[in-house]
């Protein structure tokens, strides 16, 4: 059984209808990629998953529980998603520590002392092990990344949402966040992402999925999408990629 | 290959002197023209035709000593006011402004008399909200109600900065990137650890600088009270200008006024800077 079974998805704002229908199953240990030039709903289907925008039509179900269903305990269901924006995010207030402990320790009433053990552990192995006391602004963009992907990581998520989560970075610190994302798959964690990232999409996932305003144009593995898919659409836009050189 | 070692060039040590020079020569600009114009207003003023009198009627040292004592000791009266005015108002204000941003159908009645309590209080004289808390609280003749006028004073300005600060502090919930409160409820934090941990001690930090001048606005509004006839220092001053036939008495009371006020002004400049520097780095 899927972990995450998307069924005719419709989402609009206001006139703007940006999701027309979109199905889409991710099994387990799985990586998705949704492409598609801005606006094609990749971050909205995102959105839509973890319930930060009420879907028009349509259902989600997570390990087989309808989580589109009016009376579902929302919190609940966020609780089993970790999900990375591509603004950080991070808790300006907090240190690097009280943002990561933060959630395991309020939602999932993990002790102190252990909510902070496993997450020195993992700043230990993600190479921010002296950043634990230092605020958010003291941090370079890429820092900042991975410290909101450990947050995310820290209450052991059932699936990983990582929306553009590079596109706000300096070049030079993209690697080191993709490093972390690549770590995340081997470890055999469930991932939806959207990317700009073409070369690192191809590399990193088990399907890509091409959106062209609200639809799910194509699906399949990265070598067929990325050398013979099968829509013009798809190549027109691989080709535009390809020209602005972030291939 | 060696790392390069810095030699100050003679360019550089050129522009450091000329910056040097430049800034005495601001510094000997300044003291010299602050010299100038105080040596200027104090002949002005000594030499002007009104100047005994004006002396007279509100520097009287001899006035000034005797009202001193028992204008101070009026004026602990309406510091106690303030000291205990101010955490009630800090919890009016923040239970106001919690319910006026929530969202929840459930609170809906409390939200809309929470809303008519500030269009209420914010609208109201404060002069008129102690003329019927002081007078009209009493007169009902209930049980329970006070009748100690220090008591009556701070409910009735409780209810007007409560009011005032309530605003403020939701203007500083409201002022959170929503980013903040997505990012918090993907974590699985509710709505109310959401304002807990992440919105209300991010809003705290850009509301104290407008809180705190609230705060030195109801400094002096405890003067008002004293139209309850509490014995405070402005009506300590009254009492003593009318006894002296001067108004010495009332210099001393705003003395004492702005003497209070101060230090919480330079606080207050102080903590901005401090957020300036912050938002700057």
């Amino acid at each position: 059984m899927s972990v995450l079974t998307i069924h005719g998805l419709w989402k609009s704002f206001g006139d703007n209808v940006v999701l027309r229908g979109i199905d889409l199953e991710v099994e387990q240990h799985e990586v998705v990629s949704l492409i598609g030039a801005s606006g094609s709903g990749k971050s909205t289907l995102l959105r839509c998953v973890n319930l930060l925008e009420t879907p028009d039509d349509g259902t989600i179900h997570l390990d087989g529980e309808e989580i589109t269903d009016p009376r579902v305990d929302v919190d609940a269901v966020r609780k089993r998603f970790g999900t990375v924006f591509q603004a950080f995010n991070l808790f300006p207030h907090m240190t690097v520590l009280d943002n990561i402990t933060l959630a395991p320790r309020q939602v999932h009433r993990v002790s102190r002392a252990e909510a902070e053990e496993s997450a020195h552990e993992l700043l230990r192995r993600f190479g921010l092990a002296d950043k634990a006391k230092a605020y958010p602004d003291q941090l370079s963009g890429g820092q900042q990344q991975r410290v909101a992907i450990i947050r995310a990581m820290a209450v052991k998520p059932r699936v990983m949402l990582l929306d553009e989560v590079t596109s706000a970075l300096d070049p030079e610190l993209v690697v080191e966040v993709l490093a972390v994302i690549r770590e995340l798959k081997e470890s055999g964690m469930t991932m939806v992402l959207t990317t700009h990232e073409m070369s690192f999409c191809r590399d990193i996932s088990d399907t890509v999925c091409f959106l062209d305003g609200g639809v799910l144009l194509e699906k399949g593995p990265p070598e067929k999408i990325f050398t013979e898919p099968d829509h013009d659409r798809t190549r027109a836009f691989l080709r535009s990629v390809l020209e602005s050189g972030r291939f | 290959m060696t790392d390069p070692v810095w030699v100050k060039s003679e360019r550089q040590q050129e522009r450091e002197r000329i910056r040097r020079s430049q800034g005495l020569r601001g510094a000997s600009v300044a003291a010299t023209s602050a010299i100038l114009f105080v040596v200027l207003v104090v002949v002005v003023v000594l030499n002007a035709p009104g100047w005994p009198r004006v002396q007279d009627t509100f520097f009287d040292p001899e006035i000034f000593v005797a009202s001193l004592p028992a204008v101070a000791e009026g004026f602990l009266i309406n510091i106690k006011i303030f000291l205990i005015a101010e955490p009630l108002i800090l919890i009016v204000g923040l239970l106001v402004a919690v319910i006026r941003t929530s969202t929840s159908p459930a609170l809906f009645p409390i939200r809309a008399l929470a809303t008519a309590y500030v269009d209420l209080f914010r609208g109201i004289p404060t002069l008129l909200v102690i003329y019927m808390v002081g007078f009209g609280l009493p007169a009902l003749k209930l049980q329970g109600i006070p009748n100690d006028l220090v008591t009556l004073g701070v409910i009735a300005l409780t209810l007007t900065y409560g009011a005032y600060v309530a605003e403020v502090i939701k203007s500083g919930i409201e002022s959170i990137h929503p980013s903040q409160v997505a990012s918090a409820r993907s974590l699985g934090l509710s709505r109310g650890k959401t304002l807990r941990f992440v919105v209300l001690p991010q809003a705290a930090r850009r509301v104290v600088v407008p809180l705190l001048n609230d705060f030195v606005a109801l400094q002096k509004e405890t003067s008002l009270v004293s139209t309850l006839g509490l014995l405070e220092a402005v009506r300590q001053a009254q009492i003593m200008a009318a006894k002296h036939f001067d108004f010495t008495p009332y210099l001393v009371a705003s003395m004492l006024f702005v003497l209070l006020t101060i230090p919480l002004a330079r606080y207050t400049d102080r903590l901005a800077a401090k957020a300036r520097r912050r938002q700057g780095s």
